[in-house]
């Protein structure tokens, strides 16, 4: 294995969600406050660059506009803001989006053209957001119909136009965001031809229930996957109409991510992430990419021994306080970081821990073929 | 540890381990608020079925679950009227410092002795399975805690009861 994950270590708390910029030089995180860092990679370390301040509750989601080089984020406070940098200044500059959602905003994602975004809240609906050149504002559209629950996340299908919904209600929907001036005519597809704004493309749910916690369009989008709480991980081919559910062998899932279009990674509350592969449409769980090694105990005197009864009460060496993961807690996002949408050859995962890990898909492969021998 | 009592502690630590899967949720009823659901109720489908396991009809623990919050209530082992005294007493001292305790609810649900409230903020401060743990170990030790103290009542009264009736040697 040549590529060990890189490690990165903030020590400021929970990281509730992250985002890269394009060239992976500067990162967006929020660690369960209601203030934004930008850290810039100096060597091997961070700096903080920025902090953006605006919203008053905890920032749930924060997405970067690759190209563009804009950034959204949204918060519980019913807000998302869109900050530009300032060029002269060098400062991000927020302007308010009008939502017009009246709960706590959940999630949120730029369309593959950052053209518009999608917001998901807790006021059961989703906003479609884009720009109006005539008001010179950021203005939402609302997906009401059928979501009876908040929404937990979204995805954007590669087309610009269709958008997948996991939310509480147990059911994972794709719907059309289809903005007049904004997009054009999307090409057929297995998930409908005829698709006006707020059409429902498929509703689907796991089979045993459970809070739909990730979806995700596979490279091509012809295919959905997403995770529910009943610990399964569904992949649905509208194309064929084959829906497959699997059951994870651990706890739930909070996110996912394609690899490429025969293989995904999901982490979550196991606090290690997973990889799941398919033969052709029939997927399996395939491996666990952190191996667990038990950390080696080095040195273990038997003055430490005594030292250890005698300050801590404890006769054994307490080493299993720490997991053998590497994520000590929740895994709550997983993001490409290098590599194409059809071909990811490295992810980021950010979890409560408060730490950041960069994964290579490189000694995956490496390592499968090694387990499989 | 007795024949019985480790799977049930087992079977208490699993469903703890499932169920302590929570994450940040704010209210879909209250605008800008953030609530415990287990607590507040107010919204049908973010609340898991709750669940009882019990070792026998006076042992028992109930665990329910809601997508940001877990509440567990335990009900101690009350063989005679003593040991009743003696575990309200107990859960009455641990209860008057809720605070302290960080993850204790100040007044057990209705049938049970003492109980538990964890949100997601607990779970983002501590480690999960030492949460588990932390629970565990008050299920053992407070059984333990409850027939020493009782010994050690006995054992009093049995003093008492010799140096009073000295006086009439």
């Amino acid at each position: 294995m040549s590529e060990l994950p890189v490690i990165n270590e903030f020590g400021q708390g929970p990281i509730t969600c992250h985002a890269f910029n394009k060239d992976r030089t500067e990162l967006a995180v929020c660690f369960n406050t209601n203030v934004v860092h930008i850290f810039r990679k100096n060597g091997n370390s961070w700096d903080v660059q920025w902090t953006l301040v605006e919203h008053d509750k905890p920032v749930t989601s924060i997405d970067w506009a690759a190209n563009s080089n804009r950034i959204v984020t949204c918060s519980q406070d019913r807000n998302a803001y869109v900050w530009t940098l300032d060029p002269q200044i060098q400062q991000w500059k927020p302007t308010l989006v009008l939502l017009r959602i009246n709960r706590a905003a959940t999630f949120v994602r730029w369309s593959p053209e950052e053209d518009k975004f999608a917001v998901a809240s807790g006021a059961r609906c989703i906003s479609i957001c884009y720009f109006e050149e005539d008001n010179d504002w950021w203005v939402g559209k609302h997906i009401k119909k059928p979501i009876r629950s908040t929404v937990l996340s979204l995805d954007w299908h590669p087309n610009n136009v269709l958008l997948a919904a996991g939310s509480a209600d147990m059911k994972a929907r794709v719907f059309s965001a289809f903005i007049k001036g904004v997009d054009k005519k999307p090409a057929p597809s297995p998930w409908g031809e005829k698709l006006p704004f707020g059409t429902l493309c498929g509703e689907f749910s796991n089979g045993t229930g459970g809070w739909i916690h990730s979806v995700g369009f596979s490279p091509d989008g012809d295919a959905l996957a997403f995770t529910g709480h009943d610990s399964t991980l569904t992949v649905v081919y509208p194309g064929t109409g084959s829906i497959q559910s699997i059951r994870a062998p651990s706890l739930p899932y909070l996110s996912l991510l394609w690899l490429n279009s025969t293989q995904l990674v999901a982490g979550g509350h196991d606090c290690a992430p997973h990889l799941f592969e398919a033969n052709g449409q029939q997927w399996a769980f395939a491996a666990s990419l952190d191996q667990a090694t038990k950390k080696v105990e080095v040195g273990q005197s038997a003055r430490d021994t005594f030292r250890r009864m005698d300050s801590r009460g404890q006769s054994s060496g307490s080493n299993d306080t720490e997991l053998a993961t590497q994520h000590q807690n929740t895994i709550n996002s997983i993001r490409a970081y290098e590599g194409t949408r059809d071909n990811v050859s490295k992810f980021s995962s950010s979890s409560i821990d408060g730490r950041l890990i960069i994964w290579s898909t490189a000694n995956i492969t490496k390592g499968i073929a090694n387990l499989r021998i | 540890m007795s024949n019985t009592l480790r799977p049930y502690l087992n079977a208490v630590r699993q469903t703890l381990t499932a169920a302590m899967c929570l994450e940040n949720f704010s209210s879909q009823v209250a605008e800008r608020h953030n609530k415990p659901e287990v607590e507040a109720r107010a919204s049908k489908e973010v609340l898991l079925n709750p669940l009882v396991i019990s070792r026998n009809d006076k042992e028992k623990v109930l665990i329910e679950t809601s997508v940001n919050s877990l509440r567990v209530s335990i009900a101690i082992k009350q063989a005679d009227e003593i040991e009743r005294i003696l575990a309200h007493k107990f859960t009455r001292f641990l209860m008057q410092r809720a605070e302290s305790f960080v993850i204790l609810r100040r007044k057990p649900i209705e049938g049970y002795d003492i109980s538990f409230l964890i949100t997601n903020a607990h779970t983002e401060q501590m480690y999960k399975h030492k949460l588990v743990d932390f629970i565990i170990q008050f299920m053992e030790e407070v059984d333990k805690e409850i027939s020493e103290m009782k010994l050690s009542l006995n054992a009093r009264a049995r003093i008492v009861s010799e140096s009073y009736l000295s006086q009439f040697n």
